[in-house]
């Protein structure tokens, strides 16, 4: 009731714009609300009023969570949000509402080829008096890069995905007498213990063609480079280049039938994923992102039962996070959409999901007691610590290439999990598909 | 048709309405339908065929480039050789299947309840149905049902070894199945067999730790040992304090010519005696029937029976549909024709062939024609029974055509696999119109 009167008595200052008097009485509530971590050089205006809309994928659980985030921008701006779940297809739905003349003042994206769309229809709007301060401060500079198009800002990475990660079976490790690796070639150092020990050391759910393309980009970003995964990824370089083949030959190490539980690709994702977590389990260690113990489907503690690792350096690679990123962007340029922006790179619009789990800010200055879980808190640190982060680069690649079943990358590198000696064959095959996706 | 007739708008139109009038009437009530027909049917069709000879985002005219393309694709010939295979095999089947459960659930007791449990799966979506397969056909027997019936018999005609994934260590090397040490022995001499990939669970818990027995004169006498110590740290090929000996393992001492003298099996610490051995050189050996895999399950939906797999869960969908219609059919046969047939002699199988399916044929070929239809088209059931990864072995034109235009979002090459669909299906809808109208006439 307290809440809706409030929201009643915002409207009511926008309405009589020029009464001074009316933001008096907030002030007592939000005014002296700690701005959050590093931010002492962008201040959340209080007493903003009027009322916004926000756009994103989100729904259910993911809605619920940043809904709090939303009631919480409210209480201390007075702005009142409406929140439009556009379901998957977010391209589409903005697309439909920039026909017709009306998008939403805020639309969250989770691919950054959608945020150079827009923004080169003019669609967007420049954040970097919003949160451009921010995001120099507390974000690593490959997030400004992402969210930059024609050297304007136009997006600020709130949420994001760490792909870098590979979680096993503490039970396992144990009998085996295992440590979590560091490099990669300690990772196939245990790895050979492991399968000593009785247990294949891999699961791997090469039956989703994403399940390799994602291993594929963590070895390819580790041993060649950013740059080259940069060149790699606008296909600057094709896929015969030697730093491929080194790195389809480094997985080839990974997929040794002699290693993988099973047919890896005859395995889905969530049944690589059961077989870690099952007792007793099928395989030690599965390579996948954070959002390995959501799917699993058999019960799990976290570190008594399952843990995780970073995905190790190889060849002496410096701290890497391949992942995904969920782009905060201005549709419309209202003082609502501003202050917005400004609150989510504050440390605490980032803590409020936080302390509900399934949350990981790039935001360095996020307190990391906020994180639901000692595994989400070691995940979204290295997400925020990690010098270099690159997008997933089937993601930014034509979905001929990168995201269609049984197409170019996917179906190709089932086919090198099918034969691991073939890395030629496969690199040929790959860069034929590449070259008639990228040329359309 | 008799009654029919009155009913007819021109002979109830009377005679002295002009012809324009009675064309506003027809105009007036025939506009909607068209509207609706012209919408639904007619303007996807148009719309299909002009994306057809555009590029994939639907910018550029390019000619007959897409129907080229698609006959340069090995996926989509795949898909078109799958189909065509689907036309030839599947609505056969089904019409047969149908017949003879039509034709002999005519004598059931519990014909009502048999032909409802046949055409149950009617009931269910094709989707529905996809996913109750892809269980049956998964194929870890702990999972496929379909495997598992197998497993049952497997293991009681062969039984799966108790080491069943062991892995040779240092010193050994695979043989016929087993095992065998590298190093010859003779009588008096001792053996260490290192096994490794052994899960602790797999180890019998009358497990001790291994033992290295002394041999008398006319022995060869060793142990059997799972050579792991954690962390990998124990010399490989070598009896380390911790590592368990693995009972119940059966040596066997063969000759140089490869025949086995002596057997033994190992005690709880690993340990064995091959006694009153003659002079010589001899090796040994741990016999197959120890490692015998457990039955790991046919692979279904592996890349050379995922097509047979989903065409039988598609029989089993529609048979229960041509079981119907056929029976339908079979009951308004007249009696006085079969009886007929028997009072002159002609035995059953006669009688079902000369007379019975004769006189059921149109029923026959309008389930066969429907069939051939439903086949061209079909998606949903390949789409949910086939694995991501051999979905390019069971490709059919239906789902190239979706995962063309709107996963590849290449809508130019999309629908021209949807205009070669039409083309196809259409000669069969003529045929059936034909007969439809062969029907009234």
């Amino acid at each position: 009731m307290t809440a809706s009167l409030r929201r009643l008595l915002a409207l009511l200052c926008v309405l009589a714009l020029a009464a001074a008097g009316c933001g008096d009485d907030d002030d007592g509530d939000n005014g002296a609300a700690p701005t959050g971590g590093g931010g002492d050089d962008l201040e959340v205006p209080t007493n903003v009023g009027g009322s916004m809309e926000v756009s994103a994928v989100w729904s259910g659980e993911e809605q619920a969570a940043f809904k709090q985030v939303l009631d919480a921008f409210t209480a201390r701006t007075g702005t009142t949000v409406t929140f439009t779940s556009t379901g998957d297809d977010i391209a589409t739905a903005l697309r439909t509402r920039l026909a017709g003349g009306s998008p939403p003042d805020v639309a969250i994206l989770p691919q950054p080829g959608l945020l150079r769309d827009l923004a080169g229809q003019n669609a967007l709007q420049p954040i970097e008096e919003a949160a451009g301060r921010a995001i120099d401060r507390n974000w690593a500079d490959d997030w400004r890069t992402l969210g930059t198009v024609n050297n304007q800002l136009y997006g600020l990475f709130y949420k994001a995905a760490n792909k870098s990660t590979v979680w096993y079976n503490v039970g396992a490790f144990r009998t085996a007498g295992v440590e979590p690796p560091e490099t990669f070639d300690e990772l196939m150092r245990i790895a050979g213990t492991i399968r000593d020990s009785g247990i294949p050391p891999f699961s791997i759910g090469g039956g989703d063609g994403w399940v390799l393309t994602d291993l594929f980009e963590n070895i390819y970003i580790r041993q060649a480079g950013p740059e080259k995964y940069d060149q790699l990824t606008t296909h600057d370089i094709p896929w015969t280049d030697p730093s491929v083949k080194e790195a389809l030959r480094t997985m080839a190490r990974v997929l040794d039938p002699a290693l993988v539980n099973g047919s890896a690709v005859s395995t889905t994702f969530v049944q690589s994923v059961d077989n870690v977590f099952k007792k007793p389990p099928a395989a030690a260690m599965v390579i996948e992102g954070d959002f390995v113990p959501g799917v699993a489907t058999v019960p799990a503690e976290p570190e008594t039962d399952y843990n995780v690792f970073d995905f190790p350096s190889v060849g002496g690679s410096d701290p890497m996070v391949v992942g995904g990123g969920d782009a905060v962007v201005m549709m419309k340029d209202t003082p609502q959409a501003r202050a917005f922006l400004t609150f989510l790179t504050t440390a605490e619009a980032a803590e409020i999901w936080a302390r509900q789990g399934g949350f990981a800010s790039p935001n360095k200055a996020v307190d990391e007691a906020a994180y639901a879980n000692a595994i989400q808190r070691r995940n979204a640190l290295a997400l925020a610590n990690a010098e270099t982060f690159r997008f997933d680069m089937s993601d930014l690649a034509p979905a001929a290439f990168g995201g269609t079943v049984g197409r170019g990358e996917w179906a190709i590198l089932q086919d090198l999990a099918r034969n691991p000696g073939n890395v030629d064959a496969v690199a040929t095959a790959l860069e034929q598909a590449a070259a008639a996706a990228y040329a359309e | 048709m008799a009654v029919a007739a009155p009913l007819d708008p021109t002979a109830a139109a009377p005679r002295r309405r002009g012809g324009r009038e009675r064309f506003l009437v027809a105009a007036v009530f025939l506009t909607p339908a068209l509207i609706l027909l012209g919408a639904l049917v007619v303007w996807p069709i148009v719309a299909t065929v002009v994306a057809s000879f555009r590029d994939g985002t639907g910018d550029e005219f390019v000619g007959l480039d897409n129907y080229r393309a698609m006959f340069d694709e090995p996926r989509i010939l795949k898909a078109i050789r799958n189909n065509l295979i689907w036309v030839a095999v599947v609505p056969a089947v089904v019409t047969a299947i149908g017949l003879v459960f039509a034709v002999l659930s005519e004598r059931l007791t519990y014909q009502r309840a048999f032909r409802t449990a046949v055409f149950m799966p009617m009931a269910i979506s094709l989707v529905a149905g996809g996913v109750i397969w892809r269980v049956v056909y998964e194929q870890a027997p702990e999972r496929g049902l379909l495997n598992a019936g197998i497993d049952v018999v497997a293991e009681v005609f062969d039984p799966p070894g108790e080491y069943a994934g062991a892995l040779p260590s240092q010193g050994v090397t695979p043989l016929e199945g087993g095992f065998v040490a590298e190093q010859p022995v003779e009588p008096g001499g001792i053996v260490s067999l290192g096994l490794i990939g052994i899960p602790p669970q797999q180890v019998p818990e009358s497990a001790e730790p291994g033992r290295m027995p002394t041999p008398a004169a006319d022995e060869v006498a060793g142990v059997v040992h799972r050579d792991f110590t954690p962390g990998g740290a124990g010399e490989r090929g070598v009896l380390d304090p911790t590592e368990l000996g693995l009972p119940g393992m059966k040596v066997d001492l063969r000759d140089e010519q490869g025949t086995t003298v002596k057997s033994a099996i190992t005690a709880d610490d690993g340990s064995f005696h091959l006694r009153q051995v003659e002079p010589g050189t001899y090796r040994v050996a741990m016999a197959s029937s120890n490692f015998d895999a457990p039955f790991a399950g046919i692979a279904w939906l592996g890349p050379s029976l995922i097509l047979p797999a989903v065409m039988a869960a598609y029989v089993w969908i529609w048979a229960g549909f041509a079981m119907m219609v056929l029976a339908a059919g079979l009951s308004a046969i007249p009696r006085e024709v079969l009886e007929a047939a028997r009072v002159d002699g002609a035995s059953e199988w006669q009688t079902f062939r000369r007379v019975t399916v004769p006189l059921l044929a149109p029923e026959m070929a309008v389930v066969f024609v429907t069939l051939v239809i439903y086949v061209l088209k079909v998606f949903d059931i390949v789409l949910v029974v086939a694995p991501p990864e051999v979905q390019t072995e069971a490709n059919v034109i239906a789902l190239e055509m979706w995962r063309t235009a709107f996963g590849a979002r290449n809508e130019g090459l999309g629908s021209a696999v949807a205009v070669l669909l039409f083309v196809l299906v259409l000669p069969v809808m003529v045929l059936n119109l034909r007969r439809f109208r062969a029907e009234r006439g």
